[in-house]
């Protein structure tokens, strides 16, 4: 462990009976982009108050670079944060806003500082601006510059490209991504937008009901999820209720509807019992007839009940004979013919691109069969 | 009609301009103003008027034979060589009276706006629950209050803050505690109604910032507030510069103000023209003092 990590220790936060955040423990190292994605109301956001300081945690420790940060006053933490609503003065120019934090330190040589970081968030000449006078994006920039000025030891980031638009937020995403770079701080992003989390962090938290669901890089976490939250926050998944039926070597076999599969025992989180089979969409192909499976696959039949064509793939929805719907993105390659609606088809997938996890007994099909709108 | 049909053929369908508003819709922003305008006029803007025709009429005139128009400009310089002690009186009661005010009102209105939560609406109650009774009747109660026999000036009087024979009643004190009193409302209201509006995350932003909670308070709750301030202070001091009856019911001819020299010689002395004059002149210096803080305090920045 480094000597500017960030290590939250049985972290809980309880607002009288409700619990936001539910004993989360997790190490994020010094220089480390990290993001704690998750639907709203997971805990996420009280977690980086927490950090901050702004929220005082009911039980649990913060500790940063091994010295516990837990009860300093928000003013007395070498944290900054951007905040998701900016927070930026009103009253005072862009200028003054970025030189806040170091006058209240009394550090001197204000003046370069501030035009040194204004031109990294590429804002020189903004200075005697007021914030009423700059765009959503200019304003969100002016609120990282504020942050990054002071050289925090880490710096929190609660959903800042929440209010922009799509395209100004993918530019910020290579922004922040560049600046994370050249300055070197650990930056903790909260989001909702598995997207945003994917492309920036190296480090993803997944949560959900103020517990941390699973932690890794995103495509570690992408490839093989360890819940089905998971697998279904974090892009779409098919998941086919089924039960473990024994295990023939490296393979675990699971039986479901009536049809035997098998999952490769490094892709199973849980050996026995009640199961859902996993599979992405872009990795089920579909063929005309079993015959054409190439050997080594398995597969579902199906009839195609709906598709929609995004451009870059098409997505097909695939009604099985049990009477679900599992979901496949074909990509747009040319290579493939599109399928009318009412064909009859095979889905098929390679065994080591799926995966295996506990299913509650009782529980059905969990696969989200809902079409991509064009974005 | 043909001729419209004409030039609308020429530019075609799409360039024929938007048809103009109604006369009534662009009337009425000045219907609008109508009604405020005439009261205005009827009752500030001529009695103004007639005020300062007034303030010049011969002084040798009286009530019984008439004013005869002379210019009498003198009639000010008249005035104010006559009674400045009672201008700067007035002026000094005033501004201790708003500084009482602002010292006293703004924790108030700071605790109503930002820490009161669900008693929010039973404390800015209570602020104005003073004014269900005359602004005379509280008057006359202070009097009580600090009467000499009251229980104010025994227990003062047994701490030893007031000698044994000293008195609040009667002393400059007392005027200027009573217009602190009558005047408070006016410095809360607009106070509470900046500090209601303060966004919380500000101070969440500054403390995370490295801004104390004290530092937070002077470089941001405090100027995002100074439109209340500007505003209660204004509202407090006006006023109570041009107030006589705390002066006539709290205090002696001793504590006199502007506004008793004004009353007496209008309704006791039935000096017209002078009357007049001290009105226009306490207008006058009222003006220009406000247009200098308002100038100062810089307020149109933070709005």
């Amino acid at each position: 462990m480094s000597k500017g990590d960030l290590r939250l220790v049985n972290l809980t936060k309880r607002f009288g009976v409700f619990t936001a955040v539910d004993d989360i423990s997790l190490t994020i190292p010094q220089g480390g982009f990290f993001a704690l994605l998750g639907a709203s109301g997971c805990g996420k956001t009280t977690t980086l108050r927490m950090v901050a300081g702004l929220e005082e945690p009911t039980s649990g420790k913060v500790l940063l670079g091994g010295k516990d940060i837990s009860r300093l006053r928000p003013y007395k933490r070498p944290v900054n944060t951007v905040f998701q609503s900016y927070a930026l003065f009103p009253h005072l120019d862009v200028f003054e806003n970025v030189a806040f934090g170091l006058r209240r330190r009394g550090i001197g040589d204000i003046r370069s500082q501030v035009e040194r970081m204004l031109a990294l968030v590429q804002l020189e000449g903004f200075g005697k601006r007021r914030p009423a006078q700059l765009s959503g994006g200019q304003q969100q920039r002016v609120a990282l510059a504020r942050a990054l000025i002071n050289h925090p030891q880490v710096l929190l980031l609660d959903e800042p490209l929440g209010a922009l638009d799509l395209k100004l937020r993918r530019q910020m995403q290579i922004e922040l991504k560049r600046i994370q770079t050249e300055v070197g701080l650990t930056f903790v992003h909260v989001t909702h937008d598995q997207e945003e989390a994917m492309t920036m962090a190296d480090t993803v938290a997944v949560m959900n009901a103020g517990r941390i669901e699973q932690l890794g890089a995103p495509a570690e976490i992408y490839e093989f999820p360890s819940t089905p939250f998971v697998a279904n926050f974090l892009g779409q998944s098919n998941l086919l209720a089924g039960e473990v039926a024994g295990r023939s070597g490296d393979e675990v076999l699971i039986s479901a509807y009536g049809s035997r599969f098998s999952v490769p025992a490094g892709r199973c989180r849980v050996v026995d019992g009640n199961v859902y089979l996993g599979v992405r969409p872009e990795k089920l192909h579909l063929a005309p007839n079993t015959d054409s499976v190439p050997s080594g696959h398995q597969w579902v039949t199906g009839v195609i009940s709906d598709s929609s064509y995004v451009g870059v793939s098409t997505q097909y929805l695939v009604r099985t004979p049990w009477g679900t719907e599992v979901s496949a993105f074909s990509s747009n390659a040319g290579v493939h013919a599109q399928v009318p609606r009412g064909a009859h088809v095979v889905a098929y997938w390679r065994p080591d691109h799926a995966f295996l996890l506990s299913r509650q007994a009782g529980a059905g099909d969990a696969t989200q069969p809902l079409l991509e709108t064009v974005p | 009609m043909s001729v419209v049909g004409h030039i609308g053929t020429a530019v075609g369908p799409h360039e024929t301009p938007p048809p103009p508003p109604r006369k009534g819709r662009r009337l009425l922003p000045y219907l609008l103003l109508l009604p405020g305008g005439l009261w205005l006029t009827i009752f500030f803007a001529v009695p103004a008027v007639q005020l300062a025709a007034t303030s010049l009429y011969d002084p040798s005139g009286s009530l019984q034979q008439g004013y005869a128009m002379t210019w009498e400009f003198g009639n000010y310089a008249d005035a104010l060589s006559a009674y400045w002690p009672h201008f700067l009186r007035s002026l000094l009661y005033a501004g201790i009276a708003t500084l009482l005010c602002l010292l006293l009102g703004y924790p108030l209105a700071y605790a109503i706006a930002q820490k009161a939560n669900r008693f929010k609406n039973l404390m800015l109650v209570c602020v104005i629950a003073p004014f269900f009774t005359s602004f005379l009747v509280r008057t006359l109660a202070w009097k009580t209050i600090l009467s000499d026999n009251g229980w104010l000036v025994g227990v003062l009087r047994d701490i030893g803050i007031l000698g044994s024979d000293g008195r609040l009643l009667a002393t400059s004190a007392a005027v200027v505690l009573g217009l602190t009193y009558n005047f408070l409302p006016f410095m809360v209201l607009p106070l509470y109604a900046s500090l209601d509006r303060l966004d919380g995350r500000l101070l969440e932003a500054a403390n995370d910032l490295y801004a104390s909670p004290a530092r937070a308070f002077a470089k941001v709750t405090l100027p995002l507030s100074m439109p209340g301030v500007v505003a209660g202070t204004l509202l407090t001091f006006i006023p109570a510069a041009g107030d006589y009856i705390n002066a006539e019911l709290l205090g002696t001819p001793n504590q006199y103000m502007i506004g008793n020299v004004i009353d007496s010689a209008f309704l006791v002395r039935l000096d017209y023209p002078q009357a007049a004059a001290l009105s226009f002149l306490l207008m006058a210096i009222i003006l220009a003092m406000v247009f200098v803080y308002v100038k100062r305090s810089g307020t149109d920045e933070v709005l």
